[in-house]
């Protein structure tokens, strides 16, 4: 199946031509919390428009709405000019608005195929034809110029992979109108370019793309048109091209940001807090050795796979190690289980906080308490409430959280408020070596510089930190020095300033390659 | 060294692999090895059709949960529900003197029936599978009491009854293997739901539900039809039950049933189903209610009380999964 846009519009971004899509003046209130309020949008064929705004501005909401997730209590829908009502996603596809949602919804048993068209299966009489199936998933993957086999099982796909099998999805549906919701967030330089260029073909054919990101390059780089949004409502529509990204973030967060500069303190007379030595697991981690010092920020930058996680989780006890030692300030310490680390006073802040991280049912008070329940254990094994709200309390005041009390259930905050409870937990536990993989993944710009801060005021106060991030800004930004992976080894380790160039040479050299010949060699 | 190791574990890897993927069919065979050597009786054909019936009410219940766990679901109410469409055939038959193919249609009709509502209580209601049907495992229990008024339903009326399952259609063409009517009936039940699952959009959604219903439901879907669908079918499937099970006994006994649902999930987990929805086979289910009447079978023959059976069968629920969770972490 060719991807042939319905419209037979020309891609011009002509002001005259009916727009593709107008909301205009939508209001969603959900219990207790109005999401959208007087929103405004516009997309018009052939152009990207980028959806900017910190999270919990709407959004999402907004976007959910046009694809029938959600219905509007306010407000009109246009398409094409004509007012319309989207009342389900199946009307939405059925009207040529296709999403990509930010967690991907494939059902990971079933093959690429059956995920690409689930609920319109090629049928011959009542039966599946699953020849059909697999050929007309085949002319989507190739006009994608996607290498993949229709009959491959999803879960065994990298998420890169997942997320070319749900742009498969949408394509398949002839969408006219394409939502991307962070399309990127798991992708590498790679892939993101493949993207791009299936996102750009899509254009050329009329396609109208709305496409949600943090990350300001990405928006220079596709789009043609930014709308912000702040606090449910539309703050304005800029073009990308001539729109200096600090005018973009002072529109999102309302204020103009500081940035503030790198500065490599002189740690080298520090202790060493952890030591790592040869480690190793499988593939996966190959002969890994490093030391963070007390007050040191080491980043940790590679390619998705590189291994920098699995290292992270060997470390802390998550995954078993196959052989390696870890020293913990000049001692050699045991580590078989994440208690064991958290003992050793390693505390690890997961890429993943709804999974990992974070008990989201529980509120704030209990999160912070939750790795040092027995401090707040009294006579009779009751717990002190008083004492524990008295701890968070602390907690919210020092990381100034914002939460409305200590018994705000975790999961109504927004992301960068949970990463600070989940720091705000290990705190209290008595981490010194702070393991933060992915710190601000899906957090806004404005949550993001907090998050930064905080990092730098830890690594002042003598603990020993290595953050892992996949955006090089963000590497460049914090660390004061930088280990780069890539195929499980450690291909170098660079001092703080260093340049792009020079982690991603890196962070590509094939080691794999390197490795075989030096095995070779040992064996000739 | 590492040159030398390397491909040696990973062969290794490839080897345990494959047994683990076959290992309920290993441990099938396993147990038949063990108990033919232990005693000479078991493999008689006598035996061998003793044990292919004992699996046969329990094999087609198996099947109908299987249904419903591949979607994520369970159902606890698989048990009376048989239980309850064998007293309304006993009633249709018996009572109301209907001709024998009516009180057939009642059985699987009735069981459709209390399926589909099961199937729009957890879908409609949003009430969670678990408690729905645990509900409808005691409603039916009642109501087959109340149906029946508490006593036992006897088909003497109608001969021919209780050929359904032990009569043997493939005995009167070969008889030297006369393969009880109840057995063919659990492997054509095993080979439709079979088909079903691989072959036709009812399969298809059974494992999309299991592995991301709300993915399902963002395609566009008609989620709760679909899983209400499949609970009806589970049900009709318990009406076959149901008529095998009235024709053994030649009456509905109103007070059985009961029980019948742990049986029938544990042959589902032993044959390698996960409880979590998304995978799952027919023929693991046939296997795993296989092993566990063969192991009855098999211990019985052994003289080994039947108290201990139940310990065994217990401790093989446990060992089946932790088998497919080293499975799994070996991948």
């Amino acid at each position: 199946m060719p991807i042939s846009p319905a419209t037979a519009l020309s891609s011009s971004l002509d002001a005259s031509v009916t727009p593709l899509v107008e909301m205009l003046d939508i209001d969603k209130a959900f219990p207790g919390v109005r999401a959208l309020s007087g929103a405004r949008f516009e997309l018009r064929a052939g152009e990207v428009h980028a959806l900017m705004g910190e999270n919990g501005a709407g959004k999402s909401t907004l976007m959910k709405i046009l694809s029938g997730v959600y219905t509007r209590d306010a407000g009109e829908v246009r398409l094409n000019g004509q007012p319309v009502e989207i009342t389900s996603p199946r009307q939405a596809q059925d009207m040529g608005i296709g999403i990509i949602h930010q967690e991907l919804a494939l059902m990971r048993d079933l093959t690429a195929a059956q995920n690409i068209f689930i609920g319109r299966e090629p049928r011959r009489a009542f039966l599946l034809d699953e020849g059909a199936l697999n050929r007309n998933t085949h002319a989507i993957f190739d006009s994608m110029n996607l290498k993949l086999e229709p009959t491959v099982k999803v879960e065994t796909l990298t998420i890169a992979k997942q997320q070319m099998v749900e742009i498969a999805k949408a394509l398949s549906y002839q969408s006219r109108v394409l939502i991307m919701d962070e399309p990127t967030a798991a992708l590498n330089d790679a892939e993101i370019a493949e993207l791009f260029t299936i996102i750009n073909r899509l254009k050329a054919e009329g396609v109208g793309i709305v496409y949600i990101s943090h990350k300001m390059d990405e928006i220079k780089r596709i789009s043609d048109r930014v709308t912000i949004m702040r606090d449910g409502e539309y703050v304005g529509t800029v073009p990308a091209a001539d729109t200096p990204i600090e005018t973009i973030i002072s529109m999102m967060v309302g204020r103009t940001l500081t940035n503030d500069a790198l500065v490599i303190p002189n740690t080298s007379a520090a202790p060493v807090a952890l030591e790592v030595r040869n480690l190793n697991r499988g593939r996966e981690i190959r002969d890994v050795s490093f030391s963070v010092r007390k007050g040191e920020i080491l980043g940790l930058a590679g390619l998705m796979g590189a291994g920098r996680t699995e290292v992270a989780r060997a470390i802390f006890g998550a995954d078993p190690r196959e052989s390696g030692e870890i020293w913990v300030n000049g001692n050699r310490v045991g580590i078989s289980s994440p208690q064991d680390a958290v003992r050793a006073g390693i505390g690890y802040l997961s890429e993943d906080r709804k999974q990992f991280g974070l008990a989201t049912g529980l509120d704030v008070r209990n999160n912070i308490a939750l790795a040092s329940l027995e401090r707040f254990i009294g006579p009779g094994g009751v717990i002190n409430d008083g004492a524990m709200h008295e701890t968070a309390e602390k907690f919210i005041r020092q990381l100034s959280i914002k939460t409305p009390s200590d018994t705000q259930e975790a999961r109504l905050l927004s992301g960068g408020n949970q990463q600070k409870v989940v720091i705000a937990k290990w705190l209290l536990r008595d981490c010194d070596i702070l393991i933060f993989d992915e710190p601000t993944r899906g957090i806004d710009v404005g949550a993001k510089a907090e998050i930064y801060k905080l990092l730098n005021a830890l690594a002042e106060q003598g603990r020993a930190i290595i953050v892992i991030s996949s955006e090089l800004p963000e590497i460049l930004r914090l660390s004061h020095r930088i280990g780069v992976m890539c195929e499980g080894r450690l291909t170098g380790m660079l001092p703080g300033g260093s340049s792009q160039e020079e982690i991603m040479r890196l962070a590509t050299l094939r080691p794999s390659a390197v490795a075989e010949t030096n095995s070779e060699r040992k064996s000739a | 060294m590492t040159d030398i190791t390397a491909p040696a574990t990973k062969s290794g890897v490839r080897i345990s692999g494959a047994f683990h993927r076959l290992l309920a069919f290993s441990g099938l065979i396993a147990l038949v090895v063990v108990f033919s050597i232990a005693s000479p009786n078991f493999m008689q054909t006598q035996n061998v059709l003793a044990i292919l019936q004992a699996t046969s009410v329990n094999g087609v219940l198996a099947i109908a949960a299987t249904l419903v766990i591949i979607t994520g679901g369970i159902d606890l109410s698989v048990g009376t529900l048989m239980t309850f469409c064998a007293v309304i055939t006993g009633v249709v038959l018996t009572n109301l003197g209907m001709p024998l193919p009516i009180g057939i249609l009642a059985s699987i009709l009735a069981g459709t029936f209390c399926g589909l509502i099961s199937g729009s209580i957890i879908a409609k209601l949003k009430v969670p599978p678990f408690i729905a049907t645990l509900g409808m495992m005691l409603i039916l229990k009642g109501l087959s009491l109340v149906v029946s008024g508490t006593k036992p339903i006897y088909f003497n009326d109608t001969p021919g009854f209780n050929q359904i399952a032990l009569g043997s259609a493939v005995g009167s063409i070969f008889p030297s293997v006369p393969v009880p009517n109840g057995v063919l009936i659990l492997f054509l039940v095993a080979a439709i739901a079979a088909f079903v699952l691989s072959k036709t959009a009812l399969g298809r959604y059974t494992f999309a539900l299991g592995s991301n219903e709300e993915a399902v439901r963002l395609s566009g879907v008609n989620v709760d039809r679909w899983k209400i669908a499949v609970y009806a079918t589970a049900g009709g499937i318990c009406g076959v039950a149901g008529l095998l099970i009235a024709s053994r006994l030649n009456s509905a006994q109103p007070a059985l049933g009961q029980g019948y649902e742990l049986d029938a999930i544990a042959a589902v987990v032993i044959g390698g189903t996960s409880l979590s929805g998304g995978r799952g086979t027919v023929v693991g289910t046939l296997i795993g209610a296989l092993i566990i009447s063969v192991l009855a079978n098999g211990l019985r023959i052994l003289s080994v009380a039947q108290e201990w059976q139940t310990v065994v069968t217990g401790s093989i629920i446990i060992l089946a999964v932790y088998a497919d969770i080293l499975r799994r972490r070996t991948l």
